[in-house]
């Protein structure tokens, strides 16, 4: 038997998908009216899961409020109400998809975690919804760094 | 292929360690320590594994694995403060980890039959925050 515990959290943000290697007409092409040169936002839905054992005095995997720590201080302050093209440095050079979002964040999240979340516990899944029918999901392996990138876009509406 | 069944119950809880000061039951649990409990809407979400069979063309009856969630799960823990009347969590904290664990034993100890075995217990604490039981060895 295993256990994971999952956690919601939400922000606000803007973006505009364009890449510099690209033609402006083969920008609008590929990204259409993500390309939109002002930008454009979204109401995100983070989802990051942790599993470990259960501590047999606490009955906890992990202490939320350790975790909503790291996520407030690691996350949701460099994406909240901001402008991701602009105000987030990870995408300067890189194209603010979900895919790559997703990415950024479990890069963040695994990074920090250790510094954060106290006990055995370790990050396995980051999913970001775009929209209720946009959502990107990174399988975390337990070896670190690589990720599995699952793309569920234009799934149905949950 | 698996099929999920969806329940739902109201219950106070609160989760606190006595041999913990406030502040630490405060750093452990989060608002959760508060001394005079909580209360939540759970959902539960149950699934199970196997092949339909030829015949009826289902894993396993859906009126009984409702029957069974409602035996189980609701009719013991709806309105209901978890720490005072639902065994066995008058001896061990109502986290949504134990409280899913207690799910996956009461529902694994009725579906018995090795054709539509339970796969997942998935408990939803708040829409915010859940917790997932798992049978060792399954996938992702």
């Amino acid at each position: 038997m295993r256990t994971r515990i999952t956690r919601l959290y939400r922000f606000s943000a803007s973006h505009r998908l364009h890449t510099a290697r690209l033609s402006e007409d083969e920008n609008i092409r590929l990204y259409g009216k993500c390309n939109n040169p002002f930008g454009h936002g979204h109401n995100y839905v983070l989802e990051v899961t942790a599993e470990g054992p259960v501590d047999p005095e606490s009955g906890l995997v992990l202490r939320v409020p350790e975790l909503d720590n790291l996520v407030r201080d690691r996350v949701l302050r460099s994406f909240e109400d901001r402008n991701i093209n602009l105000d987030v440095p990870q995408f300067r050079q890189l194209v603010p998809t979900t895919e790559n979002i997703a990415k950024v964040i479990s890069d963040l999240l695994h990074e920090h975690w250790g510094i954060y979340v106290s006990g055995v516990s370790r990050l396995v899944r980051v999913h970001v919804q775009e929209t209720d029918r946009n959502g990107f999901e990174i399988w975390v392996r337990p070896e670190a760094a690589s990720v599995d990138i699952q793309s569920e876009r234009e799934k149905v509406a949950v | 292929m698996f099929i999920t069944r969806k329940a739902e119950f109201s219950a106070s809880h609160l989760c606190r360690l006595p041999s913990l000061s406030d502040d630490e039951n405060q750093r452990l649990f989060g608002t959760g320590a508060n001394p005079n409990g909580h209360g939540h809407n759970y959902v539960v979400e149950v699934t199970v594994e196997g092949q339909p069979n030829p015949m009826t063309g289902m894993i396993m009856d859906l009126k009984e694995l409702k029957q069974i969630l409602e035996e189980e799960i609701v009719e013991p823990m709806d309105h209901r403060f978890l720490n005072h009347e639902v065994e066995p969590f008058d001896r061990i904290i109502p986290t949504t980890e134990n409280v899913a664990a207690e799910v996956w034993r009461r529902m694994e100890q009725r579906l018995q039959n090795p054709g539509a075995r339970l796969f997942r217990v998935r408990l939803f604490e708040t829409p915010d925050l859940y917790v997932e039981v798992l049978r060792d060895g399954a996938g992702s």
